[in-house]
């Protein structure tokens, strides 16, 4: 293992010995006493583990294609900018705009996510971008998302706010968001249609689950005990005419 | 004026902390936290506001006022003379900063308006907002950037290190501390324009930008109000003045007027809290903060952090002992607290408000 020692360091500096780190082909890296530094992990390629202690700042892990990150605290805004590949785990809370554009690869955070997470969303084929959320989430839940798939669990049974916020899936066009539990139609988008899941879906989500209970420890019978609704666009054009008259 | 016109993409960073028993902590905390977020800014504005730290005038206004040029102090001091009784004058003390090469003289008076000058239904700190008004858009190069009292504001153009070396920060020590570090958007870089932006006790640091400026303005010129320092949050302070001193709104009121819940939320909620609501949206339609923000106020009593209605900048609480940390960003805080009893990310438009035990 690798360590190295974040404390007071400058981001510039921290990130440059993240990437020296990585190109000399460590494969298991620690950054201990992490605290605000921006950008860590962007841009990585390869299958690096590295751990991080502490706080990372805005912007991790963006445009990475291949490590896995984990955080064992919280985590800040804007996570997953453009991720490609890897995988971020987060033990704590992550912040707003999580995923955005995110066209692959993973991301799992075990708290509550604010605002915006999963904002315009990308996949096609073999790429599939998932973010798994453990808590509950802010307004704006998977804004105009166009592919991959969102799961909202609201594990937290002393939680007393709503598992997601208003907006849910506003000008979505691809993809799909499933909700353990039910779901307000009144707080999702108006191309937004609330099913039930069925067999496939089944198979999605136990697939997600089953990586997302192994990275924290948790069982997925219980998880799946309560019946998840799934979000997708009902119209594939829901703005074709906005400007027809 | 002393301006540098540039425009340049956003960013912004705002720190906070209270403690409820009135412990004064010196102001090395707080600077800690705002250098942490150095690069939310660029250079071009950052400053502090602290409360307690002038006990031993504690009842009288202490006047922070920045001069462009020196020859400006003894029309100001003219007007002070013939409407103020001045305790004391004394330049504010600062410390000789590479970084920064040119400010303007900085000269703190401890006043207490003349009796016989103010007359009629006209309240004290009216006559104190008017004194304002009048020396900040008469005077020209003249700016009175701090009114309250037993607090003050430091600010300037320069990182948030320079600035707080530059006016000793770690020096004061206060119940309340807000800060900022700036990257201004839409209006220039000058002393004057740095956060906090204060009236009387109120003081306010903002990230964001309020749209609704142009409406705010005309609506606080309604009232006297003189809009003078070519940034949007100024408004936002002289709002709170007019919301809270003068019209008497409490705090959560004023908090739901600057951030007002969606029509169809206020639709959604029973009969007597709709009405409430809407009353609120009717009457103070134009006091209204439209755009994004996320705002830290001060006043001689407590501390309120809150977002706009759907959380478009960042703000994150924190709890330890009897402080509460209010920051754009969760390390900002544990520079100063690395572990807190509880952090959470307020949701939108939803105030954060701490008030300050009674004195005993």
């Amino acid at each position: 293992m690798f360590e190295i020692n974040a404390t007071g360091a400058y981001y510039r500096d921290l990130n440059s010995q993240v990437r020296e780190a990585v190109e000399k082909g460590e494969k298991e890296i620690t950054l201990k006493g992490v605290n605000g530094q921006y950008y860590i992990g962007d841009g990585l390629r390869g299958n690096a583990q590295i751990t991080i202690e502490g706080v990372p700042g805005n912007d991790l892990a963006a445009f990475m294609d291949g490590p896995t990150i984990r955080v064992k605290s919280n985590a800040q805004d804007n996570l997953c900018n453009t991720m490609n590949g890897g995988k971020v785990i987060i033990e704590g809370n992550a912040g707003d705009v999580l995923g955005y554009g995110m066209r692959g690869g993973k991301l799992h955070v075990r708290g509550d996510v604010g605002y915006r997470v999963g904002i315009h969303m990308k996949g096609l084929k073999k790429q599939a971008p998932t973010i798994v959320v453990g808590g509950t989430a802010g307004d704006f839940f998977g804004e105009y998302m166009a592919g991959g798939v969102l799961i909202l669990l609201g594990l937290d049974e002393k939680e007393t706010r709503p598992i997601v916020g208003d907006y849910l899936g506003t000008g979505m066009h691809g993809g799909a968001i499933y909700v353990r539990g039910e779901v307000d139609k009144n707080l999702c988008g108006a191309e937004v249609g609330v099913l039930e899941t069925d067999e496939d879906d089944a198979k999605v989500l136990k697939e997600a689950l089953a990586d997302y209970c192994k990275d924290f420890g948790l069982k997925l019978e219980d998880i799946m005990k309560k019946p998840f609704k799934k979000l997708v666009p009902v119209s594939s054009r829901p703005y074709g005419n906005l400007y027809a008259y | 004026m002393n301006h540098n016109y540039q425009k340049d993409i956003s960013g912004c960073g705002l720190t906070g902390l209270i403690s409820k028993k009135r412990r004064r902590l010196s102001g090395d905390q707080i600077v800690k936290s705002l250098c942490l977020m150095n690069d939310r800014g660029n250079g071009l504005g950052a400053g502090y506001a602290a409360y307690g730290i002038y006990p031993e005038f504690k009842d009288f206004y202490a006047f922070h006022i920045m001069f462009d040029e020196p020859s400006i102090r003894w029309s100001v001091e003219e007007y002070l003379k013939a409407n103020y009784h001045i305790e004391k004058v004394e330049e504010i003390p600062t410390f000789p900063v590479k970084a920064i090469q040119i400010s303007p003289l900085l000269v703190r008076y401890f006043v207490r308006p003349l009796k016989e000058r103010i007359v009629g239904e006209m309240q004290e700190e009216d006559f104190v907002v008017n004194s304002v008004m009048k020396v900040n858009s008469e005077i020209d190069g003249a700016y009175i950037f701090s009114s309250g009292k037993n607090m003050g504001a430091f600010k300037g153009v320069g990182n948030p290190a320079d600035i707080a070396e530059f006016f000793r920060i770690e020096e004061y020590e206060g119940y309340i501390w807000t800060a900022h570090t700036r990257f201004p958007t839409n209006t220039p870089g000058w002393w004057g324009g740095a956060h906090p932006f204060t009236l009387l006790d109120w003081s306010i640091v903002h990230n964001g930008e309020i749209s609704s400026y142009g409406i705010n303005k005309r609506y606080l010129e309604m009232y006297g109000y003189k809009l003078t320092l070519l940034t949007d949050t100024e408004v936002a302070a002289y709002m709170l003045d007019l919301l809270i001193r003068r019209q008497g709104l409490d705090i959560p009121s004023a908090c739901l007027v600057l951030a007002a819940p969606f029509w169809k939320n206020i639709d959604a909620k029973p009969p007597e809290e709709r009405e409430f609501l809407t009353a609120l949206r009717q009457t103070y339609g134009s006091a209204l903060l439209n755009g994004p923000f996320s705002i830290l106020f001060g006043h001689s009593n407590g501390l309120v952090g809150i977002n706009d209605r759907i959380k478009l900048r960042p703000l994150v609480v924190a709890v330890k002992d009897d402080i509460t940390y209010m920051a754009s960003e969760e390390s900002a805080i544990r520079a100063i607290c690395p572990a807190p009893e509880k952090v959470w990310a307020p949701r939108a438009g939803e105030p954060t408000i701490v008030e300050l035990d009674k004195e005993v």
